[in-house]
């Protein structure tokens, strides 16, 4: 529908241009331009996340252009500051990545490091970091940078459930987004799920360790996509490897060095998960 | 006891003058009226009018407590001369009811002598011995002492203690009094020391009727930046700081800075940095009675290498990205958009420093990994700024935790690796600093931790703290 809408505006203004001229000719360059603005709209290229199954569900992987929300479960909030900052910097592909966040973000959660950036495998030089005081100034912020298109993507971080943060200024980040296709995150801290206009949305927590003593601790995360506008949602545990800088499955790797392939139990006992064959089992679910 | 500090005109005629006893004032005049001096806001209304001073001259000088120095040398012909200049600007101040007097000399000290004891002259250049001979020995403005020991002497007036000879003068007084004495005679020059360096560039606009809007005043920006503009190409320049000047009809003079990262001179980025600025405001420009005059000048230059605008998108993206930081930093405040850089040092919450963007210089330091290929982050994502104190349930006092307690929830540890020993740097700190043993702590949920002990068990503390620093992605 939000679609419908952009498509409806993106019209009108063709209409208006075309008005500006005359005739038969116009009116042919008024249904193209509005064509092809339609087809841009649809077309913004997907940035497959390297997790085959996700990317099957994601139809190729997460879209750029388009807004995506990402909460952290309670006292997951780090855990949820590298999947998004792992997912950005993939969005984002080499243009820079404009991270906004709020003072008491950081009391609450600690402040985003550098090197712990460049132990992701993230580039800490492509990042520009934009420090305010209150919601309204990171919103407005937001739509202001949505308009750079040497930004790759932005992430906008913000706690709790604010009231400026409405339908209407989701609806006014994809609309800003879908423009000129840099993308936003929404990044939220201790927040209940809302209304909104996202693309995508996704609950995220720490995922324990592999049981193999050796090199444990790699950023392993159970996610959840609990939305998804063209498509199913499912969960799944993905680890993000820092060395490649891509997703995948945790125990793809561990298969590899065991020899049996399983699927990772996170919403089964790991005895079901052990039954089953490869490939994951997606929660349906109608949001 | 209390002493007038200032007397105005009627006060002057009915003989109090400044220095006397409140209570002798008082007995003299039981009607006085007295107001309790302010020196703190005598100074602050003395720098706004400096301020406002600026629409004459850029070197505007204080001359505290209650003098102004415009050092006018190659203005007075924009004014009309200066006899016009100097009528011009005590009828603006007498219409804002101050009661001002001027003059105008080719030296700072007889300028100054001829403002307080002969309102209105003007000095042509060479001729202030003349003038300035038959004033009293108190227009010198020498210490008390010296003007004390010069009447007692029986040099009463400037004349006579020119006459003398200046070895005497020098031996009884000093050489500071000589030089004074000169300059006030106009022999020799003192440079005036302007509050505010002159602008590099700048242009104005002078409106015979106040205008009284922003987006007026805006507009008026938006036509002088392509004169500075074209100023700044003359001279191979681009501004790195830019200001505007607003000055009000009723004597206030309001400055909005904007900077940039990279040397600018499009008028189109200029004007919309200050739409940004002038949107942001915390107090907004109050046009008052309204704006006289308004001015954009740069304020801080350097040279732009004319470049090749490429086919390729690596340069653009860099100026989009620099337009970028110019308008956060306009908005919210260069501090506020930044960007990391790395140091070179060991110490976890120093290995990287936030720079304000806008300033951000290459640095020769390089950013390197600390895990190796393979393996697992061995520094967290979120750092806190403050460690926060943990409580550690650990086997031995220098063993790894195996439960804690932060922030009132008890993790319990399923997988520790350390001691991670790092000590600090005692060649920067005075005191000792207590070394730091640093574990990688997942806790049954998979939260990662980075706890430290703060000090050696037994050879730097006998009961050792605990912190949490960081947490893992």
């Amino acid at each position: 529908m939000l679609e419908d809408a952009i498509a409806v505006t993106r019209l009108r203004r063709a209409e208006t241009m075309a008005k500006c001229m005359s005739g038969t000719a116009a009116k042919i360059i008024c249904a193209s331009l509005a064509k092809a603005e339609l087809e841009d709209s649809e077309t913004y290229a997907r940035v497959p996340l390297g997790y085959g199954d996700v990317d099957a569900w994601l139809h190729g992987g997460l879209r750029r252009g388009a807004l995506h929300e990402i909460f952290a479960e309670g006292g997951h909030e780090a855990a949820a500051t590298g999947f998004t900052a792992a997912l950005s910097f993939r969005v984002a592909a080499d243009k820079r990545v404009l991270w906004i966040r709020q003072d008491f973000a950081a009391i609450e959660c600690g402040d985003l490091a550098a090197i712990g950036l460049l132990e992701l495998g993230l580039d800490p030089a492509r990042l520009l970091l934009l420090r305010l005081a209150d919601v309204a100034d990171v919103l407005r912020a937001a739509s202001d940078a949505l308009s750079c298109t040497a930004l790759g993507a932005v992430v906008i971080e913000i706690l709790g459930n604010p009231k400026i943060l409405d339908t209407v200024a989701s609806r006014r980040l994809t609309l800003a987004s879908a423009e000129k296709g840099v993308t936003p995150f929404l990044l939220r801290f201790s927040a209940k799920p809302q209304v909104s206009t996202a693309e995508t949305r996704w609950r995220v927590r720490a995922a324990r360790s592999p049981d193999k003593k050796e090199n444990w601790g790699s950023p392993v995360f159970e996610t959840e996509l609990v939305r998804n506008r063209h498509g199913q949602t499912g969960r799944w545990i993905m680890e993000w490897s820092c060395d490649d800088d891509l997703f995948q499955n945790p125990c793809d790797k561990r298969a590899k060095d065991s020899g049996i392939v399983v699927s990772p139990p996170c919403d089964r006992s790991t005895a079901a998960a052990m039954e089953g064959v490869g490939g994951t089992q997606p929660i349906r679910r109608i949001v | 006891m209390l002493r007038l500090s200032a007397v105005d005109h009627k006060a002057t005629s009915l003989g109090l003058v400044a220095g006397m006893p409140l209570a002798n004032a008082r007995a003299m005049l039981p009607a006085l009226e007295v107001v309790a001096a302010n020196a703190p806001a005598d100074r602050k209304s003395l720098e706004c009018i400096a301020d406002w001073c600026e629409r004459y001259t850029p070197l505007v000088a204080l001359d505290p407590p209650r003098a102004l120095l415009l050092d006018i040398t190659g203005v007075a012909h924009l004014f009309g001369g200066e006899t016009t200049m100097l009528d011009q600007v005590q009828s603006s101040f007498a219409k804002q009811g101050f009661a001002v007097c001027g003059a105008i000399a080719g030296t700072t000290a007889a300028a100054r002598a001829l403002a307080r004891y002969r309102d209105g002259a003007i000095a042509p250049c060479g001729e202030e011995a003349d003038f300035m001979a038959p004033l009293p020995v108190e227009a010198l403005n020498l210490d008390p002492v010296t003007t004390h020991a010069l009447r007692r002497a029986g040099l009463k007036t400037v004349e006579q203690v020119a006459s003398r000879d200046r070895a005497e003068l020098t031996a009884r007084f000093g050489a500071g009094m000589v030089f004074t004495l000169d300059n006030a005679l106009g022999h020799v020059e003192q440079p005036t020391s302007p509050r505010i360096s002159p602008p590099d560039y700048s242009v104005e606009h002078q409106f015979a009727e106040p205008i009284v809007t922003q987006d007026a005043a805006l507009a008026v920006l938006k036509a002088l930046a392509p004169h500075l503009a074209s100023m700044l190409e003359e001279y191979g320049s681009g501004a790195r700081r830019l200001e505007a000047g607003f000055f009000h009809v009723d004597g206030v003079m309001r400055r909005i800075v904007i900077e940039t990262a990279k040397p600018t001179r499009e008028p189109a980025v200029i004007e919309r940095l200050f739409h940004e600025k002038l949107d942001a405001l915390a107090d907004p420009l109050d046009p008052g009675f309204g704006y006289d005059l308004i001015r954009l000048s740069a304020r801080r230059v350097e040279r732009i290498d004319p470049e090749t605008i490429g086919f390729n998108g690596n340069a653009n993206a860099e100026r989009k990205i620099s337009c970028l930081i110019d308008r956060m930093a306009a908005r919210f405040g260069s501090r506020r958009i930044l960007v990391f850089q790395p140091n070179d040092t060991h110490i976890p919450e120093a290995a990287a420093v936030v720079v304000p963007a806008q300033y951000a210089k290459p640095t020769k330091a390089k950013w390197e990994t600390i895990r190796d290929r393979g393996e697992a982050p061995r520094r967290p994502l979120r750092l806190f700024a403050q460690p926060e104190p943990v409580d550690v349930i650990a086997e031995v006092p220098e063993g790894p935790p195996l439960r804690f307690r932060w922030r009132r929830v008890l993790h319990t540890v399923a997988f520790v690796e350390g001691p991670e020993r790092i000590s600090m740097e005692w060649w920067r700190h005075q005191g000792p600093q207590p070394t730091r043993d640093y574990f990688r702590v997942e806790d049954r949920e998979g939260k990662r931790f980075w706890l430290y002990r703060s000090g050696i068990y037994g050879r730097e503390t006998a009961a050792a703290r605990w912190f949490m620093h960081g947490i893992f992605a």
